[in-house]
């Protein structure tokens, strides 16, 4: 995000050293596992063991648990990212995954009669609606009323919760009223596996795609140079760059809802195939350090939901192989964060004297 | 009547307790400038230090236990934001994340992870000789555990300290005017080391009501957003203690209505009560902006360390 800015020589774009990058990352998150495994008790060598057979052990891991994690991860990462780039701190991808996911099993369940190719397609758009719409409310208390959006979309989520519990309980619960979820979205309407992958499913490219996009649109398109301008500094986007600052960081929220959304019809269309309380694990905190790790940048959001998705498959091996809970995968997210937003502010403090304006300069 | 009124107001002072507690705290934190998100984070924090203390040592050593890991958070909030001049919003957006994945890990690895329905000895009611026996509002206010009685003390020495001491200008100097408050020679990093140490030992201390007062138990994520909550009243509050306790009553007595319904024998999905603080949170927010003064420097970036 610095980018022209650094003298050239330094070449901080060149691959080795993304690669030496990612390298530390990867050996810092193995370290502070094994740091929380030994100073929670537990056998560090098995702990390691099976966070390594539950991501990328076995090509069964690595496609039905790792990348089918890294599908909703790269949805919210790009979410998070974009918005965070326009300066809109948007801490709601949990609760626009879930408007999403809602709104995405109820058509997928009440157009049953369409062609299976079109309901798949219209539940679809109706999850990126149902996020973008839950975003709005916070992006209509932030322009109309100046309302903090950390806090208002952090009630969002609480209240996104509530309306699902209330809705797998009452409208959209299944026929015999026993369980608090939705009925089962017919197989036609699923989205089609991708073959010899297990449980992989085709939202991967999806994703892929939406990543691809989303990173060209920033680097190479006005819209993009407009996003970024009103997230360093929105006085000079305005002032001199002549840009509708408010306009610009509303429709980025929106877009970010719509993407949170959309990661939340593809769990449902993809992997539980009903709606339920419990449909995402997460994924829309996940996605905060997702996004700073990729230093809010989607093509390397692609990278960081990868690692991510395989930490949490790798967790999961954990509870189950070595009784280690799985929250810890929480504490070493939170600990990348903390790590990320550490480094960027001592590195700012030691190079030039220009303040970034930018809220996050990761 | 008495048999609805007595009950609810009982649930108006039980909910606004902590709340206000969390929310006297921040007030302090924000009228030095910052915005401390984490504040979700010490009060879960200070739930399971709460748990820790009271299973080894008792309910007051539990309260104490439940103020020093409020103090841990708020200590890595000055390491991270006062001290590092990192961003004060993602800083405290990942203490939170913090607190929840290790109390939960912490929880699970020391009490079983199907979550054992723990009993714990909470902090009995102390009735005020006199005034508990007053007609129905009485037993409400003046029976309750002492933990209440401190809420009732702290807010207006707050009020006093804020508007009466050179301290409290000194305070109030930074939030609107961090330059020039450091060019009059006051120590403006050090003061806001000490309100955010302030604002974590209180976030500890509410999430230790909820678990000695109230729950008589701890669970996984139990402050449930009440940080988040506990900051709009600061807003609604106008940044004046009083009006932070009025604005925790007012919180208290719209998720007391539910109770207040049921014994009514009102019918509505109990979602739509769960539901009920976060919208008016955002009612709140939305409607606390215009009519009041934040401290003008509040939530700025830190201005660079010289």
């Amino acid at each position: 995000m610095k980018r022209g800015t650094r003298a050239p020589a330094f070449r901080r774009d060149s691959v080795a050293w993304e690669l030496a990058r990612a390298t530390l990352v990867v050996l810092a998150i193995v370290g502070t596992t094994a740091l929380l495994l030994f100073a929670g008790g537990y056998a560090v060598d098995s702990g390691l063991a099976a966070l390594w057979r539950g991501s990328l052990g076995s090509w069964y891991a690595f496609t039905s648990a790792t990348l089918v994690r890294a599908i909703p991860l790269m949805l919210t990462g790009v979410a998070v990212a974009i918005a965070f780039r326009a300066g809109v701190l948007n801490i709601g991808a949990e609760g626009q995954l879930l408007a999403g996911a809602a709104a995405g099993a109820a058509v997928a369940l009440s157009l049953g009669s369409l062609p299976a190719a079109i309901v798949v397609v219209l539940a679809l758009i109706a999850s990126a609606v149902g996020g973008a719409g839950w975003a709005a409310i916070a992006a209509f208390l932030r322009s109309r009323f100046g309302v903090l959006e950390v806090i208002s979309t952090i009630m969002l989520n609480f209240v996104a919760l509530h309306a699902v519990s209330y809705l797998v309980r009452g409208p959209l619960q299944e026929p015999t009223h026993v369980y608090p979820q939705s009925s089962t979205i017919g197989e036609a309407i699923h989205l089609p596996r991708i073959i010899g992958a297990g449980r992989l499913h085709s939202g991967l490219l999806l994703a892929l795609g939406i990543c691809i996009v989303a990173g060209w649109v920033l680097r190479r398109t006005a819209a993009g140079f407009r996003l970024i301008a009103a997230g360093e500094s929105p006085s000079a986007a305005s002032s001199a760059g002549g840009i509708d600052v408010m306009a610009t960081t509303t429709l980025t929220f929106l877009v970010s809802g719509a993407l949170a959304g959309l990661a939340g019809g593809v769990e449902v269309l993809g992997v539980t195939f009903a709606l339920y309380e419990n449909i995402s694990p997460g994924y829309g905190y996940a996605a905060i350090a997702v996004a700073l790790l990729a230093r809010l940048d989607p093509w390397r959001v692609v990278a960081t939901a990868l690692l991510f998705g395989g930490l949490e498959a790798g967790a999961g091996a954990m509870q189950r192989d070595a009784g280690v809970p799985s929250t810890l995968v929480t504490v070493i997210e939170a600990a990348l964060i903390l790590a990320v937003v550490a480094v960027g502010a001592l590195r700012r403090r030691s190079s030039l004297p220009d303040t970034a304006t930018s809220p996050i300069t990761a | 009547m008495t048999d609805v009124v007595e009950p609810f107001l009982a649930a108006t002072i039980r909910t606004a307790v902590p709340l206000a507690l969390a929310a006297l705290g921040e007030l302090l934190v924000e009228r030095t400038g910052l915005i401390n998100i984490g504040l979700e984070g010490a009060i879960l924090a200070g739930a399971f230090g709460a748990l820790v203390g009271v299973s080894s040592h008792g309910v007051a050593l539990g309260f104490m236990s439940a103020m020093a890991a409020g103090l841990i958070v708020g200590l890595l909030f000055i390491a991270f934001v006062v001290w590092a001049r990192a961003d004060q919003i993602i800083t405290g957006t990942a203490l939170t994340l913090l607190s929840m994945g290790a109390t939960g890990t912490l929880y699970r690895a020391v009490y079983g992870s199907s979550g054992v329905a723990l009993s714990i000895p909470t902090s009995a009611a102390l009735p005020i000789p006199g005034l508990a026996g007053l007609p129905v509002v009485g037993p409400a206010l003046f029976s309750q555990p002492p933990i209440t009685y401190l809420v009732y003390l702290l807010a207006p020495a707050l009020a006093w300290w804020l508007a009466r001491t050179h301290a409290g200008l000194a305070l109030r100097a930074i939030g609107d005017r961090p330059d020039a408050a450091e060019a009059a020679g006051i120590a403006v990093d050090r003061a806001r080391a000490l309100a955010v140490l302030f604002g974590g030992a209180l976030g500890g201390l509410a999430g230790g009501t909820l678990v000695l007062a109230q729950a008589g138990t701890f669970a996984e994520g139990m402050s449930a957003g009440r940080g988040f909550i506990a900051i709009a009243i600061v807003a609604l509050g106008r940044w004046t203690p009083i009006g932070v306790v009025g604005g925790a009553l007012l919180f208290g007595a719209a998720s007391a209505l539910q109770f207040a319904f049921q014994a009514m024998g009102w019918n509505a999905p109990y979602q739509v009560f769960l539901a009920v603080p976060y919208l008016l949170t955002l009612a709140a927010l939305a409607g606390a902006v215009g009519r009041t003064r934040a401290p003008a420097s509040l939530g700025k970036a830190l201005e660079p360390r010289r």
